[in-house]
């Protein structure tokens, strides 16, 4: 992993330490790193260039030179800048009112994600109270239409095809199916071109023309490189679109291409795509896209993350952990949790600083860890997850022997359950008193399980 | 036209930004050194390895005089090239063999399987295809009509089926029909996925497992747009699966796929093909030299 640029600005820093007043040379010593940070971010070059040389400008100022603490100092002032560049006025959908149907037209390289967004837009703007129709006028990659019907049967939304027409063709005729079929928006998927390709991108420009779309959304890997500035601007002079989905955010890609194409074409991110299901489709935030690029985790990201795992039925457990007692279950539960949001190493590295504490402690945390615990309760008998407390030394000898563990971590599993059901019994004293008490433990539970659940982590 | 030719058609775009550097003043001065650097990063080759590379050149320029722009792209070119491991064997030539091919969600997977097959059917070898992608919504069918028209079997299950059967199932059929050339597609991931990469890792256990007697290689398929990212892929999907070597696709645009020199350089992993295009034939051979000559623009 890279390191995050306050981490590497903090050790640049380090170095100053004592020197009293910096000099610009000290200052041009920073800029250097954030220009690797930015370029390690897929930031295009002259794009860098030009960010690092008002940065620049704005370091010289005597309120970084003579701060005690510069490295903050130089880390807000990038950040701000970054935030502006990516900020947008106009995020979401703008949609021509009172004209039905609304047409929304997808374009984007191969690969990038397009009929992923289009059906990730459809079900979002189903959820707003609009009845979509998705067009499938892919007619190059094979199967495309299928897979777009496939997953537009999944969220309950129609999709024609016209199979064997012309893109322009299909295109138009999907209008006067929504028409018809008194579907009030239309978001038509098109098939992924380079933008070298003349004949594709004329191809792109008559479907724009023929169905006079409300919005042109162009869907960009977050993966893309220094290319993606040739990319968004061929697109942008052919097709001119209104704004850009970011797709594939998910991964650890920093994303830096969004400032490209900021810069580049001055358009708008709309939404980021973040996973495979298809209500991951979200708005927008640039102060979270800057802090992204430049590597410095994400703790909105994180809670964010957490409470889209939350959902009714953890309330309830939590709830009914309150009464009944912290179960060896609830523990496999909570690691499951982690784990699925992609496991310890990676909630660390969303924490700010998380990485280089990490480092510091040895790094010795592996998600590995978590295995075998898993494998130790599960080599408990119902019975005994529910009441650990059963477990005497013969039980443990024998749930070592099942999990492949050592009686040693068997005990060290148990005597965290019992730090953790003590707890538990602590909340569970203070609950029954007022309203005011159950509030306090509310957020001490908070606090103390990133899911809200309650209990340390179980390790 | 020549595969040489082809690459370099594929390529201009990036031979140009190159030359513009090369023929800047004809004088090889600071200026110079900065702008090379530069169009390396634009390369996607990254600012650390971009920074070393033109270091290196130019300690090797005063070292060997080189004063020339022709002297300095050779040299550029081979430089380059070095990052670039010999492939140990083609597993797409060296048959039997059974490839898995690997990668992020659209990085060109069934596409790249659906030209290797044509192509390995008109040099009149025995494939077989493997659609292990249960996943994606109508992948089957997408790798069904690469099958048709190639006019090779395609062995699969129902959406949402294991996909590790499906390896399972095809290495059978293969065994059974006497084929030679067994290419599995794998439903896209991304890296940080670890329950999709652990899924993963178990189809190619499987695959491993059944092959007896047939080497198993697994092919990471990497989009020639990607960024940084793409180190960041490779090292995952190496960690998860030791990976034999890359399939570069998507080269014809004027994305420079500088990204897999850096990812052959850091896991030594040698480059099976590149796709300079969209049809059958432009699936191509990789050649280092060469690749590295079209990408600085040295006619020698």
């Amino acid at each position: 992993m890279f390191s995050s640029l306050s981490d590497r600005l903090n050790d640049t820093f380090d170095k100053l330490k004592g020197k009293g007043r910096l000099t610009e040379d000290d200052i041009n010593v920073a800029m250097r790193e954030i220009r690797m940070a930015l370029l390690e971010a897929d930031v295009n070059f002259k794009v860098v260039k030009g960010f690092v040389a008002d940065c620049k400008e704005k370091c010289l100022t005597s309120e970084v030179m003579d701060s005690l603490t510069p490295a903050q100092n130089v880390v807000r002032i990038v950040l701000d800048e970054l935030t502006e560049l990516l900020g947008s006025t106009e995020s979401g959908l703008t949609l021509i009112p009172n004209r039905t149907p609304n047409v929304i037209m997808l374009v984007g390289l191969q690969g990038s994600g397009k009929t992923t967004a289009a059906v990730k837009l459809a079900y979002l703007l189903k959820r707003q109270g609009r009845s979509p129709l998705l067009a499938a006028c892919d007619t190059y990659r094979p199967a495309a239409a299928d897979q777009l019907e496939t997953l537009g049967g999944e969220i309950g939304v129609p999709v024609f095809r016209g199979d064997g027409a012309h893109p322009v063709e299909i295109a138009r005729d999907s209008i006067h199916e929504a028409v018809d079929r008194l579907r009030d928006i239309v978001i038509v998927d098109t098939a992924g071109r380079l933008q070298v390709d003349e004949a594709m991108m004329q191809e792109a420009a008559d479907i724009k023309r023929a169905i006079k779309p409300d919005q042109v959304l162009m869907v960009v890997d977050a993966m893309t490189g220094q290319d993606i500035v040739n990319v968004v601007q061929a697109f942008a002079e052919r097709v001119d679109f209104d704004g850009v989905i970011m797709s594939k955010l998910d991964g650890d890609a920093r994303g830096g291409g969004a400032l490209s194409v900021r810069e580049v074409t001055g358009k708008p991110i709309k939404f980021v795509s973040m996973g495979e299901k298809p209500d991951s489709l979200e708005t927008f935030h640039p102060d979270r896209m800057a802090k992204r690029i430049l590597g410095m985790g994400d703790v909105v990201g994180i809670i964010e993350q957490a409470q889209q795992m939350a959902d009714e039925e953890q309330v309830e457990a939590a709830e009914r952990m309150l009464r009944e007692g912290f179960t060896m279950d609830d523990m496999l539960d909570q690691m499951r949790q982690i784990r699925k949001m992609g496991g310890l190493t990676k909630l660390i590295g969303m924490i700010p600083n998380g990485e280089r504490m990490l480092a510091q402690s040895g790094g010795a945390l592996d998600d590995s860890q978590l295995t075998r615990i898993e494998a130790i309760i599960h080599s408990m008998t119902k019975d005994e997850r529910s009441r650990p407390k059963t477990i005497n030394g013969q039980r443990r000898k024998r749930i070592a022997a099942g999990s492949g563990r050592s009686v040693q971590e068997v005990n060290a599993l148990l005597k965290q359950w019992g730090e953790m059901n003590k707890m538990m019994g602590k909340m569970r004293a203070a609950t029954k008193g007022g309203k005011n008490e159950r509030r306090q433990m509310r957020q001490m539970m908070q606090s103390l399980g990133i899911d809200g659940k309650g209990g340390g982590l179980p390790f | 036209m020549g595969l040489k030719d082809r690459l370099k058609a594929g390529l201009t775009r990036s031979r140009e930004a190159m030359n513009a550097v090369f023929y800047m003043g004809g004088e090889v001065d600071e200026d110079f050194w900065e702008g090379l650097e530069d169009t390396l990063v634009m390369g996607d080759i990254g600012g650390a390895l971009s920074l070393e590379v033109a270091d290196d050149l130019r300690e090797q320029a005063a070292r060997e005089n080189l004063k020339t722009a022709s002297q300095l792209k050779h040299a550029l070119a081979s430089r380059l090239a070095d990052a670039f491991p010999a492939p140990d064997r083609d597993p797409f030539d060296d048959l039997p063999s059974c490839v898995l091919f690997v990668g992020i969600n659209g990085a060109g997977k069934t596409t790249t399987v659906g030209k290797l097959a044509g192509a390995a059917k008109d040099a009149g070898t025995r494939v077989i295809i493997g659609g292990a992608d249960t996943f994606r919504a109508a992948a089957i069918e997408q790798l069904q009509v690469w099958g048709e028209r190639a006019g090779v079997e395609v062995v699969t299950r129902e959406r949402g089926g294991d996909p590790a059967s499906v390896c399972y199932d095809v290495i059978d059929a293969a065994t059974r029909e006497g084929d030679e050339l067994v290419l599995i597609d794998t439903a896209g991931r991304l890296h940080t996925s670890p329950e999709l990469m652990r899924e993963l890792a178990k189809v190619v256990g499987v695959t491993r497992k059944r092959c007896v007697g047939t080497p198993v290689s697994v092919v990471l398929v990497i989009d020639a747009t990607t960024g940084q990212n793409g180190l960041n892929q490779a090292k995952e999907f190496n960690d998860a699966l030791d990976i034999d070597g890359l399939v570069v696709t998507k080269l014809d645009g004027t994305a420079k796929g500088g990204i897999t020199i850096a990812i052959a350089n850091q896991l030594d992993l040698p480059v099976y093909r590149i796709g300079v295009g969209e049809t059958i034939d432009d699936l191509q051979r990789f050649d280092a030299l060469e690749f590295c000559e079209a990408l600085v623009g040295d006619e020698s």
